[in-house]
């Protein structure tokens, strides 16, 4: 039995503790907003926050969280959440969408840490994150905005 | 396959639309059912109920009779509606369709309901324009009787009803019964463009904006079944090999592991979560037989691909004798290029869920593309008729064409876990990243041979282009549809009819014969034709000592759209030349896919051996503008998805046995290269054509051009290599 907090609550998960985290999250737990894409952590959509870092939970073993905090696209929240979402809803940034929970929760992690990015840290922020729809364009112009919501 | 399709080819504008074209006849269970092309190709018509659901708290739900793969038809198809409804946005919803060709077929192609050829807008145009007006009507018709008061007194604004004179005022949700019970009028009134307030607006938001940013969008992977068992397939290796033999002990001593099944295209892990399915797959041996399989590298197909050329091909235009203009020509340029296999490599592998549910029918959910060939295909690998499956079609994380297959291959592959293990439980089948660039179905590997041939006064005089390449249609349900005296019009489109004055002109199709399959990938044809077609034009341009722009224009008819895009694209880019030097350069391309021309200037700076790609302006006429931020949004994410396979994408095969099977070695383009990219749309009152395609073939040709601005090298076959030998 794996027990961490999830999305602030504690939770615990009979499942193999190699599990990587992502299928933990994804078949376990319910929450099905962490994607797969690569499972090898070249993609980056299965970005979820581990005491508020982002990481990639396809190469995460759920054992790995024991006792920490992983948040997910379905529980982030507060402020940054707040203007990155709100962000990305008035620049239209989505198309598949199916990279964007991993998109927002690497943007969330950066704006968190460094309100103000410098264009390197968005860069070594967001260039883990494939997106295959190219919404690369809007992705910047959001973190920008969502940057000066918070500014 | 019980699929015995007859599809003439349809033309639309005298252009072939994409992709697939016209009318589907199913043979099932040995009865033959030969369903009509609907009268009128693009109109329809207006059925009101079959598209627009209104609710009493007021929402209307515009049932979507397309696949949203990320290209915005659960936006745009909505406009419409509203527009002609004059609803107010923010009242919109969309649902999707289920399969009923019936009701949801694709204009574009008969009685098949499917999504590509980037035809959504196009073949929905007019039959939702009269779906939001009969409705509307209807709406009026209501309100009228309700109130005892002329039909002709009531207005609509806003999602509001209402009659001046009495002061009466309703939303649309309280007529909406006694609305969808009118009879609906044949041909009711359609705005005029001056009318529009929705079509053409810039601020209209996505409607699946809110639920792709907070984790709640259900993808055909998210999918979850009570009682549901997800399972895992061990494919072979090489494309056209078989299961010899397996032995399943230890994977069926995984925990999790609940069954282990071979079907047609390998040995299925059946558990009951992903992660003990991948580890009993891990389990698993199987021994393939590869005695019909595909067993040759690359370079052999290469190899085997220019073979090809040098014999006589199946002729696909022509006019004139290009031979012998070639030979009287002053000057004569020979280009050969060689395109890469590509995979489509969607964020969202493929995947699908399926079950039997208590009455013996099924019911499956997917990023279902050609719902009317998935149904037919479950319903034929099940036994059952095609009315007996219900399709459930979610949001696709991606396809770029790969969901839509005339094989239907991982909805087969769904349908025959389900199938093996007597249906005991539904079946989620999951297909890791491995799984879906390993599973074939790429842009063909092509390989093109151009001679061009200029006269003294540097005037085109003669143009003999040859491609070679596997057909995409051959030998699946779809031949008929779109291959016509031989020449699968996917290998060749965008070749055939080409917008400049090129004297005589020949176009030779040449055919290989591999095992790999091959399949549409966004813009199919034109990612390779435009690409050979507009870097030739600017060689023929720099030998005639012209500015490649006033080439083109030269050659271009006056009054074109191709020209019309092209002067703004480089008005927009403040074109002066292809200003080389200092390690920049600049190239232009212009090209014409799927009803649409587009446009494009690229700015490149090589450093070394790498290409990067600063800045990209594109003009798009696409027809009336529904939604300019969407069109915006396709163009810009065309670069993002192209810019990789200009730079570096490519699936290769050693001994028949693919290379790059995840993102480490087949490499989308990331955030850190994505160029700024400016997109101009011109005005257009002509009917909506496509655009999740057209933005991809110009972008090739466009940096291809820059780069020999920049460095005087020629490079022709892609991915662009400064680092080879080239030519």
């Amino acid at each position: 039995m794996i027990r961490l907090m999830l999305n602030g609550r504690e939770t615990a998960l009979d499942v193999d503790p190699d599990m990587p985290l992502l299928w933990a999250l994804r078949d376990h737990a319910g929450l099905t907003g962490t994607k797969y894409g690569c499972g090898i952590a070249q993609c980056g959509a299965c970005t979820v926050h581990l005491d508020g870092q982002p990481i990639r939970a396809c190469v995460t073993p759920v054992a790995a969280v024991e006792g920490a905090a992983v948040t997910t696209i379905e529980g982030i929240e507060g402020p940054v959440a707040e203007a990155v979402r709100g962000a990305w809803r008035d620049l239209d940034v989505v198309q598949c969408g199916y990279c964007q929970s991993g998109q927002i929760m690497a943007a969330v992690g950066l704006l968190a840490q460094t309100p103000s990015p410098t264009e390197d840290d968005v860069v070594a922020a967001m260039d883990g994150n494939l997106c295959r729809c190219g919404t690369y364009q809007r992705i910047r112009a959001a973190i920008a905005d969502a940057a000066a919501r918070l500014g | 396959m019980l699929f015995t399709p007859t599809l003439p080819p349809v033309t639309r504008r005298g252009v072939l639309v994409g992709g697939l074209t016209l009318g589907l006849a199913l043979a099932l269970g040995g009865r033959r059912v030969r369903a009509a092309a609907p009268a009128g190709g693009l109109d329809a018509p207006a059925a009101p109920n079959a598209f627009v659901t209104i609710a009493p708290d007021d929402t209307v739900t515009v049932v979507v009779k397309h696949l949203d793969m990320g290209q915005g038809v659960s936006t745009g198809l909505p406009t419409i509606v509203a527009e002609e409804l004059d609803a107010d946005w923010a009242q919109m919803r969309f649902a999707f369709a289920p399969a009923d060709a019936r009701l949801y077929a694709n204009l574009a192609w008969g009685p098949v309901q499917g999504t590509g050829g980037s035809s959504a807008t196009a073949n929905s145009w007019m039959q939702l324009r009269k779906a939001g007006a009969a409705m509307r009507a209807m709406l009026v018709s209501a309100a009228a009787a309700e109130w005892g008061v002329p039909e002709s007194e009531i207005t609509v604004a806003r999602g509001r009803i209402r009659h001046a004179a009495s002061g009466r005022e309703a939303g649309f949700g309280v007529f909406a019964a006694a609305a969808a019970a009118l009879p609906v009028p044949a041909e009711p009134r359609l705005k005029r463009p001056d009318e529009w307030t929705l079509i053409g607006r810039e601020d209209l938001p996505r409607l699946d904006g809110a639920a792709k940013t907070d984790g709640t969008a259900i993808y055909s992977l998210d999918v979850r079944v009570p009682g549901m068992l997800t399972a895992v397939v061990a494919h072979p290796p090489r494309f056209g090999a078989r299961v010899a033999g397996f032995d399943d002990a230890a994977a069926r001593a995984v925990p999790g592991v609940v069954d282990v099944v071979e079907i047609p295209t390998g040995v299925a892990v059946v558990a009951r979560d992903t992660w003990s399915a991948l580890r009993g797959r891990d389990a698993l041996e199987v021994t393939w037989d590869d005695t019909r399989a595909e067993t040759r590298s690359t370079e052999a197909l290469v190899a085997d691909a220019r073979a090809v050329l040098d014999r006589p091909g199946i002729r696909a235009a022509g006019e004139g004798d290009a031979a012998g203009a070639l030979a009287k020509a002053a000057t004569v340029i020979e280009a050969e290029h060689v395109f890469p296999y590509l995979a489509h490599a969607a964020m969202e592998p493929m995947n699908g869920t399926i079950a039997r549910r208590e009455d013996g029918s099924y019911e499956a959910w997917g990023g279902f593309q050609i719902q009317t060939i998935d149904q037919a295909s479950i319903a034929a690998i099940l036994g059952v008729t095609p009315d007996r499956v219900r399709l459930n079609t979610l949001f696709a994380g991606g396809s770029f064409g790969r969901r839509a297959v005339p094989g239907a291959d991982w909805v087969s592959e769904a349908a025959h876990v389900l199938k093996a293990t007597g249906a005991r439980a539904p079946i989620h089948l999951v297909w890791t990243r491995e799984d879906d660039m390993g599973a074939g179905h790429y842009r063909p590997l092509v390989v093109h041979r151009l001679r061009a041939g200029l006269d003294a006064d540097g005037r085109i005089v003669g143009w003999e282009h040859r491609i070679a390449g596997k057909s995409i249609l051959k030998g699946t349900p779809f031949e008929a549809l779109i291959v016509a005296d031989g020449v699968d019009a996917t290998s060749v489109e965008g070749a055939r009819a080409l917008p400049y004055a090129v004297g005589a002109h020949r176009l030779t199709v040449h055919e290989t014969r591999e095992l790999v399959p091959v399949l549409w990938w966004r813009a199919v044809g034109h990612t390779h034709t435009a690409h050979a077609i507009e870097t030739m034009i600017d060689e023929l341009a720099h030998a005639a000592g012209r500015n490649p722009v006033d080439y083109r224009l030269s050659l271009l008819e006056e009054g074109s759209r191709e020209a019309a895009v092209l002067r703004r694209a480089a008005e927009a880019a403040g074109w002066a030349g292809p200003a080389g030097g200092d390690g920049r350069g600049r190239g232009v391309s212009v090209h014409t896919s799927f009803g649409t021309a587009v446009a494009m200037v690229a700015d490149v700076s090589i450093s070394g051996t790498e290409i990067r790609v600063a800045r990209v302006v594109a003009a798009v006429d696409c027809g009336v503008p529904v939604n300019p931020d969407v069109i915006r949004a396709q163009i810009e994410g065309a670069v993002g998805f192209a810019l990789a396979s200009v730079l570096r994408e490519r699936v290769t095969l050693a001994d028949g046995v693919v290379q790059e099977t995840n993102f480490d070695a087949y490499r989308p383009t990331r955030f850190s290269e994505m160029p700024r990219v400016e997109v101009h749309i011109l005005p257009s009152e002509n009917p909506p054509s496509g655009i999740g395609e057209p933005g991809v073939p110009t972008l090739a040709p466009a940096i291809a051009n820059a780069v020999f601005a920049a460095t005087g090298r020629r490079l022709r076959s892609l991915p662009l290599d400064l680092s080879g030998e080239g030519a």
